[in-house]
């Protein structure tokens, strides 16, 4: 397989770019979006890219029909993602929901800006956690990553296309603008260093007819693929394991939803990715992601050097969310600090973990800029002086 | 054209397991289905290289009874979801199954950026002038005058010409007929599915549970006698003039013509890009 970019290498280029070459390294061969910023650029790397492999890049009339586009096409084989920002992001939340409710492999990337509405469209925030996690209707599970630096955002994007096929759900890609935006240099591996997930297919005539069953007891079930004789129906509305609409049966919609949760949270250990920086000692801990957790970590080393106790929780993965983990840390620490752009969403996840063990702080911050090392270390120093 | 009994076609091509259908008495969404049904047969179509696609409504439960793959996606997007079939493998070929408020409402831009890309897709649209499923509302259909839940003392809207909006978008072929036109709908179909590009056949279709029993019309029959008044041939509708063709529709073929479909259209893309990247 030959690419139309550095292999085996490294790089300097922008978020967007990264997301995109890992995406076709991934094995994405179907692209379809609409023009948003800070998201575009993923795009124009998509249509540059996606034809020299054979595969296909499509503007689309809007976000809804971009989801729509790479739903389709991830039935008829293929793995394919969508990317936006947010006023995109939420017009997806309608499909996203059908992706989880059909169990439909498909990556969707959010480079976050300001909002609500058009906002600010070329800074960025963290204001799309929730929406990530709960935007769309209904019970729901799905994966969430959230990419710190452009090299993650490579990274954590071949892995979203992994997580996607191997436990047939959506994954989104939460990244911000500044991710979207900035260049850094990047290691890009050979195409056989990098580790790719297909997705399981029918294996016997009973699981052909089953395309929402069990067989393996791990709540994933194997995949027909449109057009290879399976004849399979897939629908929204709650359906058996045959596929079968029943939608008034309480207990068929009870089993197919617990499974959908079942199948992540049962999986917990192998979906979620953090990492830890001087918390072995810690008496105050951050927790953080995607862009800030960059500041939080400076923050930490100035903080030590003035002789305060503190470590980074960073998290990649925030939905599913490891409670039982934060109850640890907790546990260890007198008070967790929560440096996020919002208005407190994190903040929220990691209160209900801590259990009232440790004081559960927000450092917010919105308008556009990331908390710098030094806001952080003052609010801090101020809280740990009281 | 072959002349299968019903019960040959219901045993070859649908679930016998999904089966009752919903659709209440009178539906004309059964008819349409089995013209379509038959000219899947008299074409000897590989059942396994058709994929049917549906939005949300009445006729959109159709993909779930037939023994197909099937893809019942969200209201409106049918189109959208289609094109991502088609575009990973066009050897499939693809029938969207779409009821006119489904497609012309909130599916309306989807349904006309699908026929300006000229998508390779065979919409067969249910026009019952109203939405069925959930209970008889006006539709963007809806004739001037005719009553419907949400305006219960008459549809003071225009409504679209769901034909014309598709000739006007670029589609490759548009025929509209009534469920009464058994072989010209027949027919259309199958012209339908054997060409390149965006091709529509809509169906006038009586639905006397929602519709017909808010405009004086209980039953399907009384339905089809009100078609037979308001319904004009397009050669003698070229010849009438605007006023008289307020409040007639139009059936007909509207058009028929070959330009490249999208796969063809991305395919010579693809071609260029690699000549142009020296890949």
């Amino acid at each position: 397989m030959r690419y139309p970019f550095v292999t085996g290498g490294s790089d300097f280029i922008q978020g967007d770019e990264a997301i995109a070459r890992a995406a076709i390294m991934a094995g994405c061969r179907f692209y379809a979006g609409y023009p948003i910023t800070p998201a575009s650029e993923i795009f124009e790397a998509m249509a540059l890219y996606l034809p020299l492999v054979d595969g296909v890049s499509i503007q689309m009339e809007d976000e809804i029909g971009s989801i729509a586009a790479i739903i389709g096409a991830s039935w008829a084989g293929a793995k394919a993602m969508t990317a936006t920002s947010g006023p995109g992001f939420s017009l997806m939340q309608e499909n996203l929901g059908y992706a989880v409710m059909t169990e439909t492999p498909i990556v969707v990337v959010n480079m976050q800006r300001g909002g609500p509405s058009t906002g600010q469209p070329t800074l960025p925030a963290q204001g799309d956690m929730m929406q990530a996690i709960w935007g769309t209707h209904g019970d729901h599970m799905l994966i969430v990553l959230v990419p710190s630096t452009v090299q993650e955002a490579f990274d954590f994007t071949v892995r979203a296309f992994n997580l996607a096929e191997k436990y047939r759900t959506p994954v989104v890609v939460l990244g911000d603008a500044e991710i979207a935006h900035m260049r850094e240099r990047v290691n890009i591996p050979k195409p056989e260093e990098i580790k790719v997930v297909n997705r399981k297919l029918p294996r016997t005539p009973e699981e052909e007819r089953m395309p929402f069953g069990d067989p393996d007891g791990d709540g994933v079930p194997p995949m027909p693929i449109f057009g290879r004789g399976y004849r399979t129906y897939v629908t929204g509305l709650t359906h058996d394991e045959s596929g079968h609409p029943k939608t008034v049966d309480r207990e068929i919609h009870e089993r197919l939803i617990k499974r959908i949760f079942r199948k992540i949270l049962d999986n917990k250990a192998d979906i979620i990715s953090y990492h830890e920086y001087e918390l072995e000692d810690a008496e105050v801990a951050i927790v953080a992601t995607g862009i800030v957790s960059r500041s939080a970590m400076r923050a930490v080393k100035m903080l030590r050097e003035r002789g305060v106790k503190v470590g980074l929780l960073k998290l990649d993965t925030i939905w599913p969310f490891d409670f039982d983990m934060i109850k640890k840390l907790a546990e260890r620490v007198h008070r967790i600090y929560v440096p996020e752009m919002n208005l407190g969403q994190l903040y929220h996840l990691v209160k209900e973990g801590a259990e009232g063990l440790a004081e559960v702080t927000l450092i917010d911050k919105i308008g556009g800029e990331v908390h710098t090392p030094g806001e952080i270390v003052k609010r801090i120093e101020r809280g740990e002086r009281r | 054209m072959n002349f299968r009994s019903a019960y040959e076609i219901r045993d070859r091509y649908l679930r016998k397991d999904m089966l009752p259908t919903i659709f209440c008495p009178g539906c004309g969404i059964g008819s349409v289905l089995q013209f379509t049904l038959r000219a899947i047969d008299d074409l000897k179509l590989n059942q396994d290289e058709i994929v049917w696609v549906s939005g949300i409504g009445c006729s959109s439960r159709v993909p779930g009874f037939v023994n197909f793959d099937g893809l019942h996606t969200t209201h409106g997007r049918a189109l959208a979801f289609a094109t991502g079939i088609k575009m990973v493998n066009p050897d499939l070929k693809i029938i969207a199954f779409m009821g006119d408020g489904d497609a012309a409402a909130i599916g309306g831009n989807h349904f006309i950026h699908a026929i300006r890309r000229n998508l390779d897709v065979t919409v067969i649209l249910i026009n019952n002038f109203t939405y069925g499923m959930t209970g008889g509302q006006v539709a963007p259909t809806t004739l001037k005058g005719l009553r419907g839940t949400t305006a219960p003392y008459g549809q003071f809207e225009n409504p679209f010409d769901i034909a014309e909006l598709a000739v006007a978008s670029g589609a490759n072929y548009v025929a509209r007929w009534t469920v009464f036109n058994y072989i010209q709908g027949i027919n259309s179909i199958k012209k339908a599915l054997q060409k390149e590009g965006f091709t529509l056949v809509e169906f006038l279709s009586p639905c006397p549970v929602s519709f017909g029993r808010r405009n004086r019309m209980k039953t399907a029959p009384e339905i089809l006698k009100w078609y037979q008044k308001i319904t004009v041939p397009i050669n003698r509708a070229r010849k009438m003039s605007q006023e008289e063709l307020e409040g007639k529709v139009v059936i007909g073929e509207f058009v028929d013509r070959d330009r490249p479909g999208l796969v063809r259209a991305y395919r010579e893309y693809v071609e260029r890009a690699k000549r142009i990247a020296g890949w």
